[in-house]
């Protein structure tokens, strides 16, 4: 499979938050101004791009059947410790990162901050680490499929939140304000999104 | 049982339910009610991790410096998580090969996470795996209502045994391939929230330029 139909399929055919419906807390909270919307999806798009292949390299040299075979140990299998490692992984990323942008990015962080912390409970990068095993990728495809995945959730979310600005306008009944009619709108996208899956290359 | 515990048990079923109104665990209950039956599993081992996750949680919090008491949470959490998903592997291959990573991702399902920190941490053991079980109800109500629906249009059938008679099948039912698809999840969830909220109208929302719901919900029943 070439990385150019990877990073299409993982942006958009399968899109994490409109085809696979994750990170749907974060998509549906922080999507009221175009601007805040473009910092939570550029801070998800690190985070993925670094966790789903760090991710990808535990498993294939530490957790997987066979796995520790380099270390004397060749029947060991640790699948099973996998979701907490994952999730442990995850953590200590975003607050690496955190770390790393306050000390040599200091503009950057202040428009992230609030958003980092939020990234460790954001469904959308464990479950890229998650696909990435059950899709048993290599290190190379998952660095590809963690930038798409990444870019097709930030993309979906500044979409969702321009269109909201717009529906501050518009008159909602009552009972669906809010909450309700955001549902709506994004199973609308999502509706629209799927149009991708006709999507063919090479 | 009292009154007291009660209203813990039920309030979040309907009046505060953790999906249409606290805007908690919203990913998996649109992934996972494609059918009745992935439905349903979801819901028991969603509302047993929950309710054992209060009651655990709950139990060590005077012990938990609050510097990590997050990390104390996530690793409690993904614990019976694990616990749950290889129950899942062992007992019913097929159904935890359909939902895929979706048994997983309940350990950054948000009620779970989020009911630990506002509810579990401030309350007593009994009260938390009472608000565990009672949240776990109110999400369970939502995704059934939603997989019913779905699996119902989308292919005549209920738990796979099939009650309208299909067209293809010398019958009348036209499946509607609509409700297959994930975006019908978002339009039922939508038009149930609506339901809910004409029925119950102190949840409705003061207009679209308020804010929502906050991702960790700021009401706490302490």
């Amino acid at each position: 499979m070439s990385s150019l139909r990877l990073f299409v399929e993982a942006a958009f055919v399968e899109n994490l938050a409109l085809s696979f419906f994750l990170g749907m807390c974060t998509f549906l909270a922080v999507s009221r101004k175009v601007e805040t919307a473009i910092g939570v999806g550029i801070a998800v798009l690190v985070v993925q791009a670094i966790t789903v292949p760090v991710n990808n390299l535990i498993r294939h040299y530490l957790l997987a059947e066979g796995a520790l075979a380099w270390a004397g140990f060749p029947e060991v299998d640790l699948g099973f410790l996998g979701l907490i490692t994952y999730i442990g992984v995850i953590a200590a990323m975003v607050q690496i990162l955190e770390l790393v942008l306050d000390r040599h990015f200091p503009r950057l962080f202040s428009t992230l901050g609030v958003f980092l912390p939020l990234i460790t409970v954001n469904c959308a990068i464990l479950g890229g680490s998650l696909f990435m095993v059950e899709r048993n990728y290599t290190f190379s495809a998952s660095v590809v499929y963690g930038l798409g995945s990444g870019f097709g959730w930030a993309f979906a979310i500044a979409t969702l939140a321009a269109i909201r600005e717009k529906l501050d306008y518009s008159d909602v009944p009552a009972g669906l304000r809010g909450l309700g009619i955001n549902f709506v709108i994004v199973g609308l996208m999502s509706l629209a999104f799927l149009a991708f899956s006709g999507l063919r290359l090479g | 049982m009292n009154t007291d515990s009660t209203r813990t048990l039920t309030r979040p079923v309907f009046d505060e339910n953790p999906i249409a109104l606290q805007v908690l665990g919203v990913c998996s209950a649109l992934a996972v009610t494609k059918t009745l039956a992935t439905a349903l599993v979801m819901c028991l081992a969603l509302t047993a991790v929950l309710t054992a996750s209060n009651t655990a949680i709950s139990a060590i919090r005077k012990l938990v410096p609050r510097s990590i008491r997050l990390i104390v949470q996530i690793t409690i959490i993904a614990s019976l998580v694990i616990v749950a998903d290889q129950f899942l592997r062992a007992f019913a291959w097929e159904l935890s090969k359909e939902l895929s990573v979706f048994v997983g991702l309940i350990v950054t399902n948000c009620i779970v996470l989020g009911r630990a920190e506002t509810f579990a941490m401030n309350n007593s053991v009994g009260a938390s795996a009472l608000d565990g079980l009672g949240n776990g109800l109110g999400y369970s109500v939502i995704l059934i209502a939603v997989g019913s629906v779905r699996e119902l249009l989308g292919a005549g059938a209920l738990l796979g045994y099939q009650l309208l008679p299909l067209a293809s099948e010398d019958g009348w039912f036209q499946p509607i391939a609509l409700m297959r698809s994930p975006p019908s999840a978002f339009f039922i969830i939508g038009g149930l929230i609506w339901l809910l909220r004409t029925w119950k109208t102190s949840q409705v929302e003061e207009s679209e330029t308020d804010v929502l719901v906050p991702p960790t919900p700021a009401r706490s029943e302490s």
